[in-house]
């Protein structure tokens, strides 16, 4: 019994490696070619795994030909006031919505589950017209505005409020706290990992998205992350180490984030990848 | 009199109720509702050359959708690509969320590392698996000794950009399907094997059925995003592969249309298209799951 536990054991342990060397094979490749020469990378007889001497000049060079403090700063920015936006608004309406009984409720979360439903492009043509004619084109606000509500995270915040007892409003009711002193000093600070969650998802999503930003800012200082990348990857065609030292610098400290907070993200997105 | 106050409570909490949704709702009828509209009504329009002029033609333009090999053809590549990545990323991932849900030494660091693609942008993932799949100078091909066109042979392209778009999403299914699992108590695989069902058999009988509601969520919503491809294609595919017209997908077609040709008309054709597909599926869904799915 007990050795047959300890097979079993062995070929999970083995099945959880080789799918790991997979996810990680990727991200060496990407740390070995960025140290190598290009006529490396171009050779095949014999086919070169190690840099014979690991050179940091694609990393000087990108670093110079793309201005990757401004990509930080706008992709942060960008992130930061989604969060911002998305929490608020979210813990409001999902207070409201899970707690309240009031005349038109039903409609309005009707609208907060057909933007769910909906797929996320057929809002990008009239949300670009939108910020051209408001001549914001390039700008910060442009990359928040889409995500400045956030249907996805009230569904959430409303699915936390509806977790919590009820008698924790009524005794605050009989201690004379109306629904805005209820909300905000008993209510709201319970659903914190609900917002947490929120600010990863959003976070995580926001870093992520490629076609918004390349559709409103094309201006080289208004540019994220992702869409710089893309955009070098039009020019620098086949100079592998500086693609990959680039793509390196751009995905490094995301992923030292994720290391640090790992307990955060993995429970952010089981809770708001879940609750639905 | 009782009356009288029940109703000052009610509008209170009308009051109340409306100031805290009055910023997501106009939010969303602003970002969201009006914009399908918008999106719907420009579709009956022609946009003139450089995106100048908008000239009311009708249904033309869907006419010219049902009669475009293109849009069909982008349909057919989008279709591919979510056969391939659903299924397999949502297998292997509850096999793996089977196998991590134990107390066993390194399951941190197993889900971490798993989970890592879902940290990295993905224009830098597309960047290294076309190094990667690269036919002449790419690890795989060398390391295995193939000689295999990954994403410039038209007929396997789609399918290699699909593989890529399954090593993505693995982590992120797996942290779905774990956190479903840790709800599942643990007396029921205890009775398991006191009845003598080995691991395999409690997987098909406990685990599967059990997580069920979870599968459906994750079904439906892979698929729904299996549908809207679109980095992977315009990062992997350059303007110039011979395999780009196999590949793009609706979301690609309408991207180029809108954005690069501002054919803001076309464009909206394409992307009503694309909603009237993702709700005939998820409808269909829902009819499918009162077959499969199990709620306690």
């Amino acid at each position: 019994m007990e050795n047959e536990k300890n097979k079993t054991n062995i070929v999970v342990h083995i099945i959880l490696i080789i799918i790991s060397l997979t996810m990680l094979v990727p991200f060496f490749w990407m740390i070995l070619t960025s140290f190598k020469t290009v006529s490396e990378t171009m050779q095949v007889q014999p086919f070169v795994i190690f840099p014979k001497e690991w050179k940091i000049d694609s990393f000087s060079t990108v670093m110079k030909e793309m201005n990757f403090f401004v990509l930080y700063k706008n992709t942060l920015l960008m992130i930061f006031f989604r969060i911002v936006c998305a929490v608020l608004t979210a813990t409001l309406a999902g207070y409201a919505f899970a707690r309240l009984n009031f005349k038109g409720k039903n409609f309005a979360f009707t609208l907060v589950l057909i933007q769910m439903m909906v797929p996320v492009q057929i809002f990008l043509i009239p949300q670009y017209l939108m910020i051209s004619k408001m001549n914001m084109l390039n700008t910060t606000f442009a990359l928040v505005f889409p995500g400045m509500v956030s249907a996805f995270g009230t569904f959430l915040l409303r699915q936390a409020y509806m977790g919590l007892p009820k008698d924790l409003e009524e005794a605050a009711k009989i201690d004379g706290c109306n629904i805005g002193q209820t909300f905000l000093f008993i209510m709201a600070p319970l659903t914190r990992s609900a917002m947490v969650a929120l600010g990863i998802f959003t976070a995580l999503f926001g870093f992520k998205d490629l076609m918004w930003p390349m559709i409103v800012n094309t201006d080289k200082n208004q540019l994220v992350l992702s869409s710089a990348l893309a955009k070098m990857q039009g020019q620098f065609v086949t100079d592998y180490p500086e693609l990959m030292a680039a793509s390196l610098i751009a995905s490094v400290p995301m992923i030292i984030i994720y290391i640090l907070f790992q307990k955060q993200f993995i429970e952010g997105i089981a809770t708001s990848g879940g609750k639905l | 009199m009782k009356n009288k106050k029940m109703s000052s409570q009610q509008k209170n909490e009308m009051l109340w109720g409306w100031m805290f949704i009055l910023p997501t709702l106009i939010g969303l009828i602003v970002l969201n509702i009006v914009p399908i509209f918008q999106t719907i009504y420009q579709s009956f329009f022609k946009t003139g050359d450089f995106g100048r002029g908008n000239k009311f033609v009708g249904f033309d333009n869907y006419i010219k959708v049902f009669s475009d090999s293109e849009v069909w053809q982008s349909l057919m590549n989008t279709f591919k690509y979510a056969i391939v990545e659903v299924p397999l990323s949502i297998c292997i991932a509850l096999v793996l969320a089977a196998l991590l849900n134990r107390k066993m030494k390194g399951r941190t660091i197993y889900r971490t590392i798993i989970f890592l693609p879902m940290v990295t942008a993905p224009a830098a993932i597309a960047m290294v698996w076309r190094w990667l799949l690269n036919s002449k100078f790419g690890l795989i091909n060398n390391a295995f000794g193939l000689d295999i066109q990954w994403v410039s042979d038209p007929k396997i392209a789609i399918y290699s950009i699909a593989l890529i778009g399954v090593w993505s999403i693995i982590g992120y299914n797996m942290i779905l399907f774990l956190s479903g699992l840790q709800e599942i108590p643990g007396d029921y695989y205890e009775a398991a094997t006191i009845d003598g069902a080995t691991g395999i058999k409690s997987f098909f009988h406990i685990t599967i059925p059990l997580l069920s509601p979870t599968i459906f969520f994750v079904c439906i919503t892979r698929i729904i995003g299996g549908l809207q491809v679109f980095d992977l294609i315009y990062m992997v595919m350059d303007k110039t592969n011979p395999a780009l017209s196999k590949t793009q997908s609706l979301v690609y077609l309408f991207y180029d249309y809108a954005f690069s040709q501002k054919n803001l008309g076309y464009g909206s054709t394409i992307v009503v298209l694309l909603l009237v597909i993702t709700l005939v599926i998820t409808v269909l869904q829902m009819k499918a799951q009162k077959k499969w799915v199990f709620y306690n």
